[in-house]
């Protein structure tokens, strides 16, 4: 076990560098630099200041310098924020962003379970055409949507919940980013989990615990849920990682401080090391949650082994 | 015979709701069972059998519906609720299925799975259900059931399955035991121990067993009364020495004379040897790749000499992984293989795919699977012509069609037929139509793989006969692969019996039959023995 | 024998897979119904703007915000605040004004006399039209003028810098759908021909094309799509020729899988016992076979495409003003959710009802086309 987790790590590093050297380029190759942007710099301004973070060097050595600085830690300074390191923007908005994306993982993963044990039990009754409605709902309305409706019907019709805004994380203001995130996600789940739970309720061992005149409870959560369960855990994977590095989207319509917004802004101002440090922090939370998705499976499943 | 009917099917009838309509598989039966006797249904695939005893189990699936009466010792199990059924099933009715590899829980222990139903229905503390299912295994003739008790289902071979599915059938000590099929997915050899666990279960036990199956062999050994069903009714009934000695339904009489007769001459001696193989080895690499490590080698085919003669039919007989579809497929060059391989007199074991091409209309194969065999989206006439495509394609389309027309009769299907898609033809129709697709080239040599063994007895026999007269109005050579004894025996004039990759013993199919000389190829007989004897009975 | 007579009462032409795909798919409500929809809304996309008598560039300096309604415009009510506006520009006082049918009939007096040119004041608003002059006094200082009150509707109201939102939702469905159905095929396109080749090919080639498209995945998609904007910049076709060349990745995996699967088929394999060539295989059997699951993929990729579209324009990366697209809408109706609620709510309609009948005609296609019980 341990020797996997080892070798999965260390097959990763390849892909981690590959991702880094792509990504390091095609920004580098995009017109434009992080300093052209501001009108008022006189040209020796900005060779200065490009000289200062190195950006005058051959682009070759300037990666080398790149590679270096984050085999020791470091993402380097953010070119357009200059008070902040990389890492220091990352330790302040990305604790936000997790919470948040954790959040609306766990209630997507309870709320979508359940809904779609529920459709599954009750198939092709009206509970199971409700949660079906309610999942192409969630699946189709894209967050751009969801999220000023949300802010529409709960802030300012009804006064329930402030428009936007962090509030030191109150959690007041953690539940419309949260339900706009976890959404479309209880409809993947819900989905997921409806179409795994019929087919785990037709198979031939469910039949057989049927046959040997075992509970309810027991064919349905000891039998069928937990074979239902294991795509679901494969999708954990992915959707953990995306959720937790942070919405553009809900980030900026709730004006939540949290990384989700660096990216874009940062890819269109080339702020290359805030680009680079997102990239890379996207990557490693895939692949460690990737990694933590398959132990999750052999524990699952036992037919899984890993040595 | 004169002890009390424990269980009643009365007027039992099983609708499906299907996106063409409702269907409606069981059409008014009825059915009893005595206590402590075995009874057997049968029939062929789809003639509601399974569907009845799903139906009496509540275990329908969720488009099904079933009315009338099952009454169990006087209670109706149909009007039961959920919890008065659950306190019958498992504990005074059992089911064992078809399937040995899917009808257990993957993710479970075998100990887990048996101290479940144990539990439930006697209320006993872990410990002493533990006790119990440990008897169980030792029951079944498990091998050390205390590791066993450890293990999940996929680390047991399918007939270990089995048994550990009768054992949790039989834990509370059950008045009926039915079983689905019970062996049909196992090997031969298998299947007589399963069956000789059931007799002695029986004995030992004396809960009563209602045998569904379309195997008139094991009907003839076990049952005490049988139930003849078609179509969803119950065709004819009674005591199964008297019904087999006297069938008097149409129906009944033809599944009896559905076992394949007559034998196939042998070829003169002095005829060609059209097929040849010489050492003939298959290595397939399993894993391996660019970071998986050493790949494991499984030698398919280990060193196997064959002489396939003009006229000759050479039946190859194995259980299942015992290489002998491989050994075919190599023989027509369409797997890598050492060894040498002729045609006639050239030697092809080096031919690549361009240079086998114009041999490929004289080598000819059909498959077992007559539903995967034949493209989805070609016309019947489409999926027979398109050899012509690429052997004869000066042919004009009309020219095709007409030929089309005259393979569909010689195998005896309404030659009107070609425009339609093959979704819309039955097994047996569309193994005709496989068989077409080969014969319209005019080959020389033909490889049956397993071509009977997914079809209905009475069309099997319909096949072997078809097979037969195309062999005798072509002269054609056959190599039959099969794991059916009684079909090989119908078919082949040579036999050949593989395990692992190797012949065990080969022969003239008489002195194979007659005097087999090897230990497995005895018990491979011993397995089938019941249905041989059958057929000289009937 | 009994077999056989199941094929005889009825010969001569079958039913194909598709033709049972079409007859089941034509007994899908919710999918029929989800195709007119979708002809409607892209009939009334592509039509609409010509027919609806504002263009979607036009700005009504009257009209900024003005809520949805089925009546015209000028409300009674806003005839006062209209022609005092344009009254106030002409620099003369308003006397007297009445409301005479179509018309109103103003007088106005000044202490100079008034210039006959000022009318062209009361044309310039948004509310008023062909203004003549009835009388003047004889002293020029009193004019007595009469206008036709434009009867406007707004169905879906005006923007924030009054522009009517019907035209512009209808010229957004324009594009949003173009892009859709163009980056669309594109990426179906690469997906499919990159996925067959891998899958056709198998072995070493089918390994290294994988793990290019595994890399791939691994980079951040928004990522991708932000280069491309920063390359190609506002040249929006262009654009969403790249966006479609990003999503082309699950295209590549189906198609790959399905390839795989079909080579193994038995039919697939029968051919090869016949001879029959590479190009024979391909052309009969695995393109007829993989159509199926691309088209089902297809109805997924359009929606993907547009909500991907409106993303971008959300961000203000897409589409630029004055032309428009959904994504651009419902951006700014997010902004005005406080006071002009219905900048959100008819474009996010549009766009979700879309999506919905995008979602549903897939659902019914891949249930017509792969049914289970087969």
């Amino acid at each position: 076990m341990l020797r996997y987790v080892f070798r999965r790590l260390l097959t990763a590093i390849p892909t981690l560098f590959v991702i880094v050297t792509v990504a390091f380029f095609l920004i580098r190759v995009a017109p434009g630099g992080p300093f052209n942007q501001e009108r008022g710099l006189s040209p020796e301004i900005r060779a200065n200041l490009e000289a200062q973070f190195g950006l005058d060097d051959p682009l070759w050595l300037q990666y080398v310098h790149y590679l270096g600085n984050l085999l020791r830690g470091s993402f380097g300074p953010s070119y357009n924020l200059p008070d902040f390191t990389v890492t220091e923007l990352f330790a302040k908005g990305l604790p936000i962003s997790v919470q948040i994306g954790t959040s609306a993982l766990v209630l997507a993963l309870l709320l979508g379970s359940i809904l779609g044990t529920i459709a599954a039990l009750n198939q092709n009754k009206i509970a199971d055409y409700s949660v079906i409605a309610l999942a192409t709902a969630g699946s189709t309305i894209p967050t751009f949507v969801t999220a000023p409706v949300i802010q529409l019907v709960f802030g300012l019709s009804w006064k329930l919940l402030p428009i936007g805004g962090w509030g030191d994380g109150a959690l007041i203001n953690k539940v419309g980013p949260v339900l706009t995130l976890a959404l479309p996600q209880i409809a993947i789940v819900a989905r997921l989990m409806r179409g795994s739970m019929i087919e785990s309720l037709r198979s031939h061992h469910i039949r057989t615990a049927r046959a040997l005149g075992l509970s309810d409870w027991s064919v349905v959560v000891k039998h069928a849920l937990r074979g239902a369960v294991l795509p679901i855990v494969s999708f954990t994977g992915p959707a953990a990682a995306a959720l937790l590095t942070g919405s553009i989207i809900v980030e900026t319509i709730f004006s939540i401080p949290g990384v989700g917004r660096y990216f874009v802004d940062a890819a269109l101002n080339r702020d290359y090391t805030l680009v680079m440090g997102t990239v890379v922090v996207i990557a490693l939370f895939t692949i460690v949650f990737n990694l933590i998705v398959d132990l999750l499976y052999a524990v699952v499943d036992p037919r899984v082994r890993y040595d | 015979m004169a002890s009390e009917t424990i269980l009643s099917v009365k007027d039992l009838r099983v609708r499906f709701q299907t996106l063409d309509g409702t269907v409606e598989a069981v059409k008014g039966i009825n059915i009893k069972v005595n206590a402590g006797e075995t009874v057997a249904v049968v029939g062929e695939s789809g003639s509601g059998k399974s569907q009845t005893m799903m139906a009496a189990m509540s275990l329908l699936s969720s488009n099904g519906e079933a009315t009338g009466q099952v009454d169990y010792r006087g209670r109706n199990l149909l009007e039961m609720t959920k919890n008065e059924l659950n306190k019958v099933r498992g504990r005074k009715i059992s089911m064992i299925f078809q399937e040995p590899m899917t009808s257990l829980d993957p993710l479970y222990t075998i100990g887990n799975q048996l101290i479940e139903p144990i539990r439930r229905h006697r209320g006993l503390n872990a410990q002493a259900a533990r006790e119990e299912a440990l008897k169980l295994l030792r029951l079944v003739h498990i091998p050390d059931p205390e590791r066993r008790m450890k293990s999940y289902p996929h680390e047991m071979s399918g007939g270990q399955r089995q048994r550990v599915m009768i054992a949790m059938a039989l834990a509370n000590d059950p008045d009926i035991l039915i079983a689905d099929e019970p062996t049909t997915a196992l090997d031969v050899t298998i299947q007589a121990q399963i069956l000789m666990l059931l007799a002695e279960l029986q004995r030992k036990l004396g809960m009563a067993i209602v045998f569904i199956t379309h195997d008139l062999g094991i009907v003839r050994r076990f049952a005490d009364r049988v139930y003849v069903m078609r179509q969803g009714e119950v065709v004819e009934e009674g005591d199964a020495e008297a019904l087999f000695a006297n069938p008097q339904h149409a129906y009944t009489k033809m599944l009896l004379a559905a076992e394949p007769t007559g034998t196939k001459v042998a070829p003169p001696a002095n005829s060609p040897v059209l097929l040849e193989g010489r050492n003939v080895e298959v290595v397939f690499k399993i894993g391996g790749g660019f970071l998986g490590g050493e790949p494991l080698m499984l030698r398919a085919v280990d060193k196997i000499s064959i002489r396939l003669k003009r006229n000759q039919t050479i039946g190859i007989v194995g259980e299942s992984g015992s290489g002998k579809s491989t050994l075919g497929r190599a023989l027509l060059r369409l797997l890598p293989s050492d060894g040498v391989i002729r045609f006639g007199d050239r030697d092809i074991s080096e031919a690549d795919r361009q240079a086998m091409r114009p041999l490929r209309r004289e080598l000819q194969l059909v498959f077992q699977d007559p539903f995967g065999s034949l493209s989805p989206r070609m016309t019947v006439g489409q999926v027979i012509t398109e050899g012509l495509l690429v052997h004869e394609p000066s042919l004009t389309g009309k020219q095709r069609d007409h030929r089309a027309v005259e393979a569909l009769r010689e195998v005896g299907l309404d030659p009107n037929a070609r425009n339609r898609y093959p979704h819309e033809f039955s097994g047996g129709q569309r193994q005709r139509i496989a068989i077409a697709r080969a014969m319209i080239l005019k080959p020389k040599v033909v490889v049956l793989d397993e071509p009977t063994s997914a079809l209905d007895r009475s069309v099997q026999k319909q096949i072997v006969e078809l097979l037969r007269k195309l062999q005798a109005d072509h002269q054609l050579s056959y190599l039959f692969i099969s794991h059916d004894l009684a079909v090989v025996r119908a078919m082949a004039d040579y036999i050949i019996v593989m395990k692992q990759g190797k012949i065990v013993e080969e022969g003239p199919t008489e002195e194979i039959f007659g005097n087999p000389r090897e230990a497995y190829t005895q018990t491979l007989m011993n397995a089938a023995i019941d249905t041989a004897r059958f057929r000289i009975s009937a | 024998m009994t077999e056989l007579a199941v094929a005889v009462p009825e010969p001569i032409v079958g039913r194909s897979l598709w033709g049972n795909a079409w007859a089941r798919l034509k007994r899908n409500r919710a999918a029929m119904f989800s195709l007119y929809y979708l002809a409607f809304i892209a009939i009334i996309s592509v039509f609409g703007p010509m027919v609806v008598p504002h263009d979607y560039t036009t700005i009504y300096g009257d009209y900024v915000r003005t809520p949805p309604s089925l009546s015209a415009y000028p409300r009674p009510d806003m005839l006062q605040t209209a022609l005092t506006d344009a009254i106030k520009r002409m620099r003369v006082d308003i006397k007297e004004w009445h409301q005479d049918g179509s018309r109103v009939i103003v007088t106005v007096t000044s202490k100079k006399p008034v210039d006959d040119r000022n009318i062209r004041y009361l044309d310039r608003s948004d509310a008023f039209d062909d203004t003549k002059i009835e009388s003047k006094s004889p002293d020029g200082l009193e004019v007595t003028m009469s206008s036709a009150i434009k009867q406007q509707y707004f169905l879906f109201g005006t923007d924030n810098t009054g522009r009517d939102l019907l035209s512009r939702t209808l010229m957004a469905g324009r594009i949003s759908l173009a892009i859709g159905l163009l980056a669309g095929v594109v990426a179906g396109v690469i997906g499919v021909i990159y996925g067959a080749t891998s899958g056709f090919a198998g072995g070493r080639v089918d390994e290294v094309m994988m793990r290019i498209v595994d890399v791939l995945y691994s980079l951040p998609f928004i990522f991708f799509v932000i280069m491309l904007v920063v390359f190609f910049g506002r040249n929006f076709v262009l654009m969403f020729l790249a966006v479609g060349a990003v999503l082309w990745l699950d295209m590549a995996r189906i198609v790959r899988g399905q390839a795989l699967s079909i080579r193994r088929q038995e039919y697939v394999q029968a051919a090869e016992a016949m001879g029959v060539g590479y190009r024979g295989i391909l052309v009969r059997h695995v393109i007829p076979n993989l159509l199926g699951p691309v088209v089902i993929y297809m109805t997924l990729l359009v929606p993907q495409v547009i909500i991907l579209e409106s993303f971008l324009s959300f961000l203000g990366l897409g589409v630029q003003e004055p032309m428009t697209s959904w994504g651009v809408l419902i951006s700014v109706g997010a902004k005005n959710i406080g006071y002009a609620n219905w900048l959100l709510l008819f474009p996010a309609f549009f766009l979700v009802s879309t999506l919905f009948a995008l979602n549903f005609v897939g659902d019914g296609l891949r249930d017509a086309l792969d049914p289970k019980d087969r």
